[in-house]
């Protein structure tokens, strides 16, 4: 990749220990999905701004585009592909996405996942004004963002009241038959 | 067979097929796909907006550290000649597409000067900061206002910067403004946004010389348009290239000009260097060059009588092209054939210029000049309730189109004449209304008014001609697994594309959702058809997927009859299940009978869900002289010649801060009719998602460009905002279901409905909101700052008065 010498790193990612020689300019971004593979990570600006690309480093949501792979040496990183149960099964969050139809393309919704799970772990009982200020953090161009509020509130527990998402207000047919 | 299908599916909200893999990181969109020894590829862009290339010197790049090659225009020989347009437009004067490679001149800071591929990315953009150019600057046309007639000349065979001229009308516009009552005339104009779909463009090309099979995964909303594009372009068979569009990351427009040039570039590349190679667009590349939309400036008029009545329209607009012009007139159409909306208006004549300018093209960004029509509509209908001194709303209602009025001509006739095909606009409006509750808010409006707050509220209605460009294909077949697999070349970016369509599929052929597989964007060898784009991915693949499934039931039936000893009338086929009506236990699996009819007789074990009496019995009636012609496929084409009419109404209150100029949403209402509702979820999201981007249009975003050298100041999301969680309201959501005539599921598309009235809807609740400090707004979006200056401008005015 580049004439300066590789730096050896050792971190454990998902809970596997992983060691590599990077180069000092690559991204850690770039280090997971290209190196180690984990490509759920996703890339979408590059300048830390709509947080496609966010893991847990040592617990705390990071944009991965802006932190270096060297930097990362000795931590501890979680990627959405570390979210599901032992046994397989979506973890809770990744299910109310999937609950809530929180997702349109998925491109952003790995970087989501991670600070939600991250918000999980320092604050389980969030609310939804906490909630939504870690998902002012990402940017999602399908969803209009509702729903995943709405799942959001399945997994914090503060449900839909108050202030509802969209929801049916009523369905008035006034239809003629297809053809 | 019996005919009368049992609804399972189609309007049920079926969970996504698709999220399980999108959840759990194991989605694979293009720059994800594995390519073993595979290359990267980075652009060296044109600085300039507007300039002669003088001279590029690539030495220095190609002694770059693992650099393999480095790619001028020069360099492509035949292959650089002007990319093909989308189609052929006889409006346009001068229809210029640009080249793979700008070799003389560039007309846009982004056009692509020269490409570099090395070992990877890092080192492909180190090299191509190392191609020299040098450059003559040419005066830019940067403000489409002054586009025509300055300094700056974009095209040489376009002195003026006129790309074209678009003209269509109705009744006689001009004799009802002579003899009208009363006339308004309003200066309206939109500025340019872009798409912004999270993923940005990429390619990605596996070649390998010795076999002569080239794998290409492209991040695009029409594989297959591509993939046969591509074919003639390098002289490749369909056997040597198969393209494919994997998961796709948004397109909302951006993904669908055919051809980019990277999308030629990179598999040129890799024939000529034998390698395989990979691009991926940066975000500051998705600002400079991929395609942009919007940019329009107005002069309409409205003449009407003293109650409000609409007897004629006029708008001459400019329409802002951009460098090039891959859509012709496609944008400017939309516009023309939407401004009449859900009004009955006898009279109307639109013209408008295309105009070039030193910036990126144009092409459709969702809602596709619609949005502007929509603005320029209820903008008037503004107008007409200020001059008149009747409530706004009542002047709508006044000019709605009947609900009987359907099949309704609107006597418009770009390239076919503009028929909406059903609708019941009264009933939407209705419904709006009363989610809205307008008597209710003027009295929050008034108390709120004492207490120094600006609270306002608006309305827009609209119509959206859904599934242009006439066939989509698929093909299916009915497998021993007791799969269906259905092959679209249709392409989904997030639609939920094999959700949905496995809904029509399981309908139709009375088996269950689970067993439907959806293979789009021509992963499963369907390599026919055209794209997804203008809201039709649902009317024309979800038709032609029923269509498909139809056939297959009804081969079924024949086999099944046969093995059954019945008529085929008396085959029935329910939850994958095929059986004899009035004899429940006479049945087979679906599977079974596809096991059965296959004259091949592939290995494996009976289901053991089936009735080995019945299994005997039949098996040996099936015998082996089946013929290969048996076997149960099917390849389905859809054909709609005319376009369906969704529609919907808008209403919103606001409030602002007329010392910051901040617009809050207080309230959203937004009621929709799309026809036959196939996945409740899914639509409403669509709709949610296309609302979130009307509102970033309305408030957050433009493109600004420097004013006399047409630099980009807007490349990346800290300048150009989209709307993140705290920008969206909540949404009281309604629906009115009128299904079209025009196909057999009676749809209408939905994908771009959410974005078109927003500004429209924002623009008169701003207004009304400043109303009392006179106000008015004529420009969107509406920012902040905007706002600001708007109150002091209209307080100077006063004063002065």
């Amino acid at each position: 990749m580049t004439a300066a010498t590789p730096v050896r790193i050792r971190l454990r990612v998902n809970g596997a220990e992983r060691a590599a020689d990077v180069p000092p300019r690559l991204l850690l971004s770039d280090f997971l999905r290209h190196q180690l593979r984990l490509t759920g990570t996703h890339v979408g600006c590059e300048h830390g701004v709509c947080g496609a690309c966010t893991v847990l480093l040592d617990g705390a949501s990071v944009r991965s585009c802006l932190v270096f792979a060297v930097q990362a040496d000795g931590s501890e990183i979680r990627t959405v592909e570390g979210l599901a149960g032992a046994d397989g099964s979506l973890g809770p969050i990744q299910q109310a996405f999937k609950d809530e139809h929180g997702l349109q393309c998925g491109f952003c919704t790995p970087g989501i996942l991670m600070s939600f799970a991250g918000l999980a772990d320092e604050t389980p009982d969030a609310n939804r004004e906490q909630v939504e200020e870690v998902l002012t953090g990402h940017l999602c161009r399908c969803t209009g963002y509702r729903n995943i509020v709405r799942a959001a509130g399945e997994v914090f527990g503060f449900g839909d009241e108050g202030a509802s998402p969209a929801h049916n207000a009523e369905m008035a047919d006034a239809g003629t038959t297809p053809a | 067979m019996t005919d009368t299908l049992a609804r399972r599916y189609v309007g049920a909200s079926v969970p996504r097929v698709e999220d399980d893999r999108l959840l759990r990181g194991g989605g694979r969109y293009v720059d994800d796909v594995r390519v073993t020894d595979q290359l990267e590829a980075a652009f060296l862009r044109s600085p300039h907006a507007n300039a002669r290339i003088v001279s590029i010197d690539t030495r220095r790049a190609r002694e770059a550290p693992g650099v393999h090659l480095v790619l001028t225009g020069a360099d492509l020989g035949p292959l650089n000649v002007p990319l093909p347009a989308f189609v052929p437009d006889p409006n346009m004067r001068a229809a210029h597409t640009q080249l793979p490679l700008a070799a003389e001149r560039v007309r846009y800071v982004g056009e692509a000067i020269a490409m570099v591929v090395a070992d990877d990315r890092y080192l492909a953009e180190d090299a191509a900061a190392l191609v020299e150019v040098e450059y003559e600057a040419l005066p830019a046309v940067v403000e489409l206002s002054e586009a025509s007639g300055g300094p700056g000349v974009v095209h040489d065979d376009a002195p003026d910067n006129v790309a074209g001229l678009v003209e269509d009308s109705t009744g006689d516009a001009d004799a009802a403004f002579e003899s009208a009552p009363m006339v308004e005339r309003l200066a309206l104009s939109i500025e340019r946004s872009l798409a912004s779909p999270i993923e940005g463009r990429g390619i990605s090309v596996e070649w390998n010389p010795q076999r002569r099979r080239m794998h290409v995964w492209a991040s695009t909303q029409a594989p297959v348009a591509l993939k046969h594009g591509l074919c003639r372009i390098l002289g490749l068979s369909s056997d040597e290239l198969h393209l494919e569009a994997p998961d796709v990351g948004g397109g909302f427009g951006a993904k669908i000009m055919v051809f980019y040039p990277e999308e030629i570039l990179l598999p040129y590349a890799a024939l000529r260097l034998g390698r395989s190679v990979k691009w991926t667009e940066d975000r500051w590349e998705h600002f400079v060059s991929s395609n942009q939309e919007r940019g329009q400036i107005h002069r309409a008029e409205v003449a009407f009588d003293a109650d409000g009545r609409i007897l004629a329209v006029r708008t001459h607009f400019l329409h802002d092209s951009g460098a090039y012009t891959p859509y012709g007139s496609d944008v400017c159409f939309n516009t023309v054939t939407h401004v009449l909306g859900q009004y009955r208006i006898p009279n109307f004549k639109a013209t408008a210029e295309v105009l070039f300018t030193n910036k990126p093209p144009v092409s459709p960004y969702r809602g596709a000049g619609r949005p502007q029509a929509v603005f320029v509509m209820e903008r008037l209908m503004g107008a007409v309730a200020r001059r008149t001194g009747r409530d706004v709303n009542e002047i709508r209602r006044l000019n709605l189109i009947p609900a009987d009025a359907f099949p309704y001509e609107t006597g418009l006739h770009i390239k076919a004449p503009v028929r909406y095909d059903s609708g019941n606009y009264q009933a939407g409006f209705d419904l709006a209304l009363e989610l809205l509750d307008p008597a209710a808010f003027r009295v929050e409006q008034e108390a709120a008014r004492r207490d120094g707050r600006y609270l306002g509220m608006g309305l827009a209605t609209y119509v959206e001609a859904t599934a242009p460009a006439r066939s989509e294909g698929c093909s299916a077949r009915l497998e021993g697994s007791g799969k269906v697999v259905i092959s679209l070349g249709l392409a989904s970016q997030g639609q939920g594309h094999e959700t949905t369509f496995a809904q029509i599929c399981a309908d139709e052929l009375g088996c269950r959702v689970e067993d439907v597989v959806i293979r789009a964007g021509n992963a499963g060898g369907q390599d026919d058809g055209i794209g997804t784009f203008g809201s039709r991915g649902l009317v024309m693949g979800g038709n032609a997927v029923a269509s498909a499934a139809k056939e297959i039931r009804q081969k079924v039936a024949a086999f099944a009859s046969d093995l059954f000893e019945v008529s085929p009338a008396d085959i029935v086929m329910q939850d994958g299940w095929v059986s004899v009506a009035g004899s429940p236990t006479t049945r087979l699996r679906l599977g079974t009978v596809a096991t059965l009819a296959n004259p091949f007789g592939y290995p494996g074990t009976w289901g053991a869900e089936d009735d080995p009496a019945v299994l005997d019995r039949v098996r040996a009636r099936a015998g082996d002289h089946r013929p290969a012609s048996q076997r149960i496929e099917a390849r389905a084409y859809f054909e709609q010649p005319d376009m369906a009419f969704a529609s919907g109404v808008h209403a919103a209150t606001v409030e602002v801060d007329p010392g910051t100029g901040g617009v809050r949403i207080l309230k959203y209402v937004l009621v929709h009719d799309c026809g036959v509702i196939v996945n409740p979820a899914i639509v409403d999201g669509q709709v949610l998602g296309g609302l979130a981007q009307g509102i970033g249009g309305a408030l957050l975003e433009r493109l600004l460009f420097d004013p006399q050298t047409g630099q980009p100041q807007t490349t990346s999301f800290m300048d150009f905002r989209l709307p993140t969680v705290d920008d969206i309201p909540d949404v009281l959501l309604g629906h009115i279901e009128t299904p079209s005539p025009l196909n057999p599921l009676g749809v209408k598309g939905t994908g771009e409905a959410g974005v078109i009235p927003v500004s429209a809807v924002i623009a008169e609740a701003v207004e009304d909101a400043l109303a009392p400090l006179g106000v008015r707004i004529d420009s969107m979006p509406l920012f902040p700052d905007t706002i600001v200056e708007l109150i002091r401008s209209a307080a100077a005015a006063q004063g002065q008065a």
